[in-house]
């Protein structure tokens, strides 16, 4: 929920009883609080290590780590925007690493490799899309039984052993900085734009909110809501082939226990950032926040030497209290808005 | 007979929510061992009347009382204790429980917070026994029986609380023919037992089948009682019915369209289960009215014209061209639009902007390279929301916030923008208060003027006879009489639908 306006108009209506996403900028209660909370935790590191935090080689580490969670947060968007969920992005990103880093594959140059990972991607999204969209299978459960499987066959196709690469020919143009900038971070901006563009300005970004805001009502007006949820899987499937090549660049390494816990980490991202996980509502500045909120907490933390665990603790706070704070204005949004829900109607 | 007291005697009962007067003095007698008969169109108050009855709805003001006492039902259990039972059209069954379990809900019998497993099922059997169904295992989870089975155990409960009233709202719409035989049968027996039955139902056979006496409720109130079930003509019993005051003026009919080529036309429609050999047709800037009980198909019917539904045999053909079956963009492209019963779960994205919503269907207008153009967009919905004379005019707004008049013209004006050429609206005025309703006919008429084909589905007898140009009647799956609207009387169609007799010039002949 971004709030825009298309005209420029002003929005007057605090309670957001208007429009859900349709502007060029976004400028929405909900987001400048998230946008306060991820100041307040970088004054907290700056604070606590200001010689360490605020330099540019801690602030480029954040980014690159934040990118392929970043990556495989954006398809998760749109699939929770669209009424469903994917559980298998870890694993998926594990197999397109493994797949990608193979000697045969590696053999053919990084192009290939490129190539590899992305459409191993689309595969497994696409078999996601496939069951949920016309086998009418539930989504927690059929990408619950990809994320098993995909695993699987990562730890088989590597016979459970680190690939590392050999091709420089991948390794060092996206290992590489451009306009200072490192080249992952590039890719990750670039996948957060596309997707927020396409999200926000496209036919399918409006059919993917219509979607999942009333699947029945989207089927009535004509839109294609099986061909249409199959893509939201693949969609995911592709990200998740991205953020493997971004695993890959910065580890030079393909390995079946890459992506542990991304499926967790990107739920969470998503939902703090303001997408309903019922579908038909959702932002991907949000999410973007809500990965950056992840990632500077795990470095605050680190910095200041505090276990993993704690950090663990931390997150699972910071999950909470948003989604509390997200329910709560809904609830007043609701009762806002006017007529109450339940007002009889009586019928003879 | 008069000087008998009676079981129940509600006198004065008046029901309001915001905005209607559900019910506006309603008196009502039932003895002891009779089953009595309560008559009505849609939205005469029976649903609410029953709600009273059964504790759900507490009465403004009148008086209730049972075995001559005054009594408050101020809840569902409290009704339960008083001894009145209520049997609701969809069953109130909880699947996953087993049918004892269901037979005791809500009165679970348990020692020391254990449940009683064994004494709750041979009570249920028992029950079931006494219902003549002693098949019927107390184990069995209910979602396993059939919907008559289900039924059965709504009414073991009803036993098991010792009920000496039993409300049946339309017990026999899911039942098929040997089911309906049975209940008759259970009825009989309960009576014979002394126990009460009010009988809800718009099949005036079954009525004269096992009826006593008739009490007959128009605009929430009771406008007959103490009619016999048996030997009160039909035709006294529709009239009585009929006449109902429905606001809303109708806005003129057009010059009949005259010798026009049908733009839609539906050959043998049919559907398993449904309806079968559904034949109609429409010309451009005609208005059909589909009249029919809920149940009879007509939903179904405009939802398979839609493409929501892939009919079994039959054809829908657009201006002279045969539509895929099944596919709503097919049919979308064809021209045909639906405005579906449900508007809230069916018709519209709740958490959309009432802009998005108008253009669902057109979004492919309004982008390029798939990029929305939000100011050409935004333009349009605005000339839409001021066509429609939407209020508040603000295209921005969250449909969830409008009222459901102005939703309505939210879905319609949707294929609006689409110049859909065949469109179907499926009980349009349901839930709209009476301004907007006289805009929406206005609108409904407007749109047949310009040349678009309209079918429009209700349940309000007089708003199918006051908007259409043509009326077809539906019964249980079947088209049983197709006339111009101009030629029946509101008691004409009521007879029909109720008693399917099935040639309306038979019966105004002398």
């Amino acid at each position: 929920m971004s709030a825009p306006t298309v005209t420029g108009a002003p929005v007057k209506d605090p309670e957001r009883k208007r429009d859900n996403g349709s502007g060029w900028f976004t400028v929405d209660g909900r987001m400048l609080a998230l946008l306060g909370v991820l100041v307040a935790i970088c004054v907290v590191g700056y604070v606590t290590r200001p010689d360490a935090f605020l330099t540019q080689s801690n602030i480029s580490t954040m980014l690159r780590l934040a990118a392929a969670i970043g990556v495989v947060s954006v398809g998760m968007t749109f699939v929770i925007i669209g009424g469903g969920i994917d559980l298998s992005v870890g694993s998926i990103v594990a197999l397109c690493s493994v797949w990608m880093t193979t000697l045969a594959t590696q053999s053919y140059g990084p192009g290939v490799m490129i190539l590899c990972a992305v459409a191993v991607g689309a595969g497994c999204g696409l078999v996601n899309g496939l069951l949920i969209a016309y086998g009418r299978m539930v989504p927690f459960i059929a990408t619950l039984a990809m994320y098993v499987s995909a695993r699987g066959l990562a730890e088989r196709i590597s016979n459970g052993q680190t690939q590392v690469v050999r091709e420089t020919g991948f390794t060092t143009p996206l290992r590489g900085s451009l306009l200072g900038v490192p080249v992952l971070i590039w890719i990750f901006a670039a996948v957060v734009l596309i997707g927020w563009i396409v999200l926000q300005r496209t036919t399918f970004g409006r059919r993917t909110l219509a979607v999942g805001g009333n699947p029945e009502a989207a089927r009535l007006a004509g839109i294609d809501v099986r061909r249409h949820t199959a893509l939201l899987y693949v969609i995911a499937g592709v990200c998740c082939g991205i953020a493997a090549i971004l695993v890959v660049a910065r580890t030079t390494s393909g390995a079946s226990t890459n992506g542990q816990l991304y499926e967790l980490d990107a739920i969470a991202a998503v939902v703090i950032g303001g997408t309903l996980l019922a579908g038909g509502r959702g932002s991907l500045v949000g999410t973007l926040i809500g990965v950056l909120i992840f990632t500077v907490v795990g470095n605050v933390f680190t910095l200041n030497n505090l276990e993993t665990d704690i950090q663990n603790i931390a997150k699972g706070a910071i999950i909470v209290v948003a989604v509390l704070f997200q329910s709560l204005r809904v609830r007043r949004t609701r009762a806002a808005s006017g007529r109450p829900a339940g007002v009889p109607t009586p019928a003879a | 007979m008069t000087t008998e007291r009676p079981l129940l005697r509600m006198t004065g009962i008046v029901k309001t929510f915001p905005g209607v007067r559900a019910l506006d003095g309603v008196d009502i007698e039932v003895r002891a061992a009779e089953v009595h008969c309560l008559l009505g169109q849609n939205g005469a108050g029976k649903s609410t009347l029953i709600k009273v009855l059964a504790g759900a709805h507490q009465p403004d003001s009148g008086v209730i009382e049972l075995r001559g006492e005054p009594v408050t039902l101020s809840s569902p259990s409290a009704a339960l204790r008083a001894g009145v039972a209520t049997m609701y059209q969809e069953l109130d069954l909880v699947p996953w429980l087993s049918v004892a379990e269901n037979v005791f809900l809500g009165a679970e019998r348990s020692r020391f917070g254990f449940s009683r497993r064994r004494s709750t099922r041979a009570v249920a059997r028992e029950l079931l026994g006494r219902l003549g169904h002693p098949e019927i295992d107390p184990a069995a989870p209910v979602a396993a029986l059939p919907p008559a089975a289900q039924q059965l155990v709504s009414m073991a409960r009803a036993l098991a609380h010792e009920a000496s009233i039993i409300v049946m709202d339309e017990p026999t719409a899911a039942l098929a023919g040997d089911e309906v035989e049975n209940l008759f049968r259970v009825i009989g027996d309960l009576t014979a037992d002394g126990v009460s039955v009010v009988y809800i139902s718009h099949r005036l056979e079954e009525i004269r089948r096992i009826g006593h006496r008739v009490t007959v409720l128009k605009d929430g109130r009771t406008v007959a009682t103490d009619l016999d079930a048996r030997a009160t003509p039909t035709r006294e019993l529709t009239s009585l019915m009929t006449g109902r005051v429905l606001e809303g003026a109708f806005p003129d009919r057009a010059e009949p369209a005259g010798d026009l080529e049908p733009l839609l036309r539906v050959e043998g429609l049919t559907r398993h289960g449904e309806f079968a050999g559904v034949t109609f047709d429409v010309r451009p800037g005609e208005v059909l009215g589909i009249a029919g009980l809920v149940g009879s198909g007509r939903s179904e019917v405009l939802e398979t014209v839609a493409g929501a539904r892939r009919p079994d045999a039959g054809t829908i053909t657009v201006d002279g061209r045969r539509l895929r079956p099944g596919s709503v963009p097919a049919a979308v492209r064809a021209g045909v639009g639906l405005a579906p019963e449900e508007r809230k779960s069916q018709g519209l994205v709740l958490g959309m902007s009432v802009t998005h919503n108008l253009t669902l269907a057109t979004l492919r207008r309004f982008a390029g390279a798939g990029l929305v153009r939000h100011r050409e967009e935004l333009r349009a919905a605005r000339a839409l929301t001021e066509k429609l004379q939407l209020r508040p005019a603000d295209p921005r707004r969250l449909v969830r916030t409008l009222s459901g008049g102005n939703q309505q013209k939210v879905v319609v004006g949707r294929w609006l923008l689409r110049d859909a050429r065949v469109l179907l609206l499926d009980e349009p005025t349901r839930g709209v208060d009476v301004g907007a309703r006289a805009e929406m006919y206005r609108l409904i008429r407007e749109l047949a003027d310009s040349g678009v084909a309209v079918v429009v589905v209700s349940s309000e007898v007089p708003e199918v006879l006051g908007l259409a140009d043509r009326v077809l009647v539906m019964r249980e799956g079947h088209v049983i009489g197709e006339a111009a609207a101009g030629d029946l009387t509101e008691a004409d169609v009521l007879d029909m639908v109720m008693e399917g007799s099935v040639a309306v010039t038979e019966e105004s002949l002398p």
